[in-house]
């Protein structure tokens, strides 16, 4: 009897389909080597729910993707499901007419929130291209059994913060794993420390809306904190790179580290022992206001010459839907930019309840990577030579102005 | 042209005759210049091309002319990096030059005396300059790791703690250490060459030199360094040409932006950040016109230089 039925449902589920027995075959490019085994799991998921349509998942090497997706869309070709990049990244893509505008087309894209929408939107059209996948918050990370072994506990002010650095350099370790040898890690400071000091939001859409520069003093005062940090960081912190700022925190070299929350992940598989604890830096009292820095990391969109082009939107409303955004959050204990999906890590749940309470987006990723130089470009760069000492902070600030002046008008 | 009419005929019954006895050469040059047409002379030349039209991202727009070139060269932050990039370049080059010249020619001239353990030394040092750079890069990059690098606990260990710097990251000793690196890599071929070139010296020179009482110093200075000068040109030539163009090494080790703070950018990290924005700062819009400039310029720079240093090579060329 259960058989018949499900030959019944089968039938009927073709009968649907106006008899159209071929599966339509989707292809769906990413950067993320290293999540395969997820998307597969989603992909599997879907197909189960779509049993007319295939997926296939080809990840490209992550520094050689952007080449490889803009020349396959350039000459007409390329997959039908296009994982895109964030912001600056994306808007290229767009403006040409290579990617599929959304927004009309995915009912559940309304639900999500609007500032999460602005990574995937072309300024020039005001148009979402693609589905938010994942969200980003940079803050300071530490080690909780060693706060608990030193009975330290979350700073409430900047100077409860240094005090804690000096802590912990006391008992024999570094305060901060941080370094600066990979230019984008100083960014990950700025990030992590910057906003809190240039006053949050109120600053951010006053630069982003033209009304002040980077010479407003909020800025370079933000900056003079990531200097502050410097005498906590590893020896040698101009020669410690990416990695070796992942080992000193995963091997408990140094009880602090200011970065993003993937780092959760791969904390986790470089020693499963640790238990990771996060905050939000602090202002210089404790009731003054505070903020953590979110992004959004990119985008599920279509490939406006793709020929399975209702096969591929079908796909892209399950990416938006909220088993979708579950099924993410935890299988890659990321956080998912579906609205209402709840991570089932506590570390992982406590930096949503930060970042929903006081969240400001990533200064220089969303709003001054549209041109070149770019803001990170010169960020980075001018605050390496700043923490190396070959620079002031003046210079730096005023570079940084000049460089984005080039493209992006202040009023 | 005077006598037209009767030229006609005449003019084309040579050019006939010629087909006639000629028009084989065409059939087998035909692949050669098919292929190397597709795959050498129009990638270049569209390449070419590409410096003087305006791009949008990977769009191409209309036609600026020298635009380009001139954005380079004036407006800031383009002309500061391309300044900076093309002195260590040329640093680059000296330096390594002057340690090829010294050590790499030293070691050969050694070398070609034979002594015992002569096989190993010579594969010793010429070991590696079978690895790709990329590797070599990799290798110094864990070496001089102030954290945990070899070199790092080593002076550790031999209490000389504080000499411990982060080589790579600061910007006194960032590019001369890049430039080590480097040399350390290459200096195989260069004593390869020179070894080669001293073991073609007819050995009755030396003698003579020695019969008319010449110090070993002087059998070097008179008669060995003067028959090696063809070799040094050529070799000095392609450390030019390879120096001009490096890019591998100092993308690994530093990064596409020349980390710290474009201490170690080079022309071709410039042109390769310029093209497809910079990966190592999370990207950023890519612009082709621009590059295509820088490329150009290299392509000129490398160009003009190598032809001068042939015609001295060619002049100075020296037969047994």
């Amino acid at each position: 009897m259960i058989r018949i039925t499900r030959h019944l449902t089968v039938l009927a589920a073709f009968a649907l389909l106006g008899g159209t027995l071929a599966q339509t075959q989707l292809d769906f490019w990413s950067w993320r080597t290293e999540d395969v085994a997820a998307y597969e799991t989603f992909i599997a998921a879907f197909e189960a729910e779509n049993p007319d349509i295939s997926v296939t998942f080809t990840p490209y090497l992550n520094t050689e993707y952007n080449t490889i997706v803009s020349t396959a869309l350039q000459g007409g070709g390329g997959p039908d499901i296009v994982h895109l990049r964030a912001y600056g990244g994306m808007e290229p893509l767009a403006n040409a007419g290579l990617i599929v505008r959304l927004d009309d087309e995915v009912e559940a894209l309304a639900g999500f929130d609007p500032g999460i929408l602005l990574g995937a939107t072309n300024r020039a059209d005001g148009g979402v291209y693609g589905v938010p996948f994942a969200l980003q918050t940079v803050k300071v990370l530490y080690n909780q059994d060693m706060f608990e072994r030193l009975g330290l506990e979350e700073p409430s002010t900047w100077a409860e913060f240094l005090a804690l650095g000096d802590a912990l350099k006391a008992s024999g370790v570094y305060a901060l794993a941080n370094g600066a040898s990979d230019p984008w890690t100083v960014e990950t400071l700025f990030g992590g420390v910057a906003p809190t000091f240039y006053g949050c939001d109120a600053f951010f859409y006053d630069i982003t809306g033209g009304s002040t520069d980077f010479t407003d003093p909020r800025f370079a005062a933000a900056l003079e904190r990531m200097v502050e940090l410097q005498p906590y960081m590893a020896d040698n912190f101009m020669g410690v790179g990416y990695t070796d700022m992942q080992t000193l925190f995963a091997f408990e070299q140094a009880g602090m580290l200011v970065g993003g929350s993937y780092e959760l992940g791969n904390m986790a598989q470089l020693n499963p022992e640790l238990r990771v604890g996060s905050f939000t830096v602090p202002g210089d009292t404790a009731d003054a206001e505070k903020c953590t820095t979110f992004y959004v990391d990119g985008s599920y969109g279509i490939n406006a010459n793709s020929a399975n082009q209702d096969a591929a939107l079908r796909f892209i409303e399950f990416l938006a839907s909220q088993e979708f955004g579950q099924m993410f959050t935890d299988e890659l204990q990321q956080i998912s930019a579906v609205p209402g999906t709840q991570p089932t890590s506590p570390a992982l749940a406590r930096m949503v309840e930060q970042m929903t309470d006081h969240g400001t987006p990533y200064l220089m990723l969303t709003a001054f990577r549209f041109g070149q130089p770019s803001g990170s470009t010169l960020l980075q760069n001018e605050m390496q030579a700043v923490l190396g000492g070959d620079s002031t902070i003046e210079r730096a600030v005023a570079n940084i102005q000049r460089g984005v002046a080039e493209w992006f008008d202040f009023e | 042209m005077r006598d037209a009419p009767a030229g006609i005929p005449s003019q084309r019954r040579p050019l006939a005759r010629w087909w006639s006895r000629h028009w084989h050469l065409f059939v087998f040059l035909t692949p050669a210049v098919v292929v190397y047409g597709m795959f050498m002379a129009y990638p270049l030349l569209s390449s070419l091309s590409y410096s003087v039209y305006e791009w949008d991202g990977f769009l191409r727009r209309g036609f600026t002319g020298l635009s380009n070139f001139v954005t380079v060269l004036t407006r800031w932050p383009y002309n500061e990096r391309f300044w900076g990039a093309l002195t260590h370049n040329t640093w680059f080059f000296v330096l390594t030059f002057a340690i090829q010249t010294t050590l790499g020619l030293f070691v050969a001239v050694l070398l070609a005396k034979k002594w015992r353990g002569f096989a190993f030394f010579q594969a010793a040092y010429f070991l590696p300059y079978t690895l790709s750079l990329v590797v070599v890069g990799f290798l110094w990059l864990m070496l001089l790791n102030p954290t945990w690098g070899m070199i790092a606990q080593g002076l550790r260990g031999l209490g000389l703690g504080e000499w411990v710097q982060p080589w790579l990251g600061q910007r006194a000793t960032a590019l001369t250490t890049v430039i080590l690196v480097n040399a350390w890599g290459w200096l195989g071929f260069p004593m390869l060459v020179y070894l080669a070139a001293v073991q073609a010296i007819p050995q009755e020179f030396h003698e003579a030199a020695f019969v008319d009482g010449a110090t070993p110093w002087q059998d070097f200075r008179f008669v060995t360094f003067p028959l090696l000068l063809p070799s040094i040109a050529m070799v000095t030539i392609l450390t030019f040409i390879w120096n001009f163009n490096a890019f591998e090494l100092v993308f690994v080790m530093q990064g596409a932006s020349g980390s710290p703070n474009y201490a170690t950018d080079l022309l071709a990290t410039f042109f390769y950040r310029t093209a497809f924005g910079d990966p190592t700062t999370g990207g950023e819009p890519g612009q082709i016109g621009i590059a295509s400039a820088i490329g150009v310029m290299m392509l000129l720079i490398i160009g003009f230089v190598s032809a001068f240093g042939v015609r001295f090579m060619q002049r100075s060329q020296t037969e047994y």
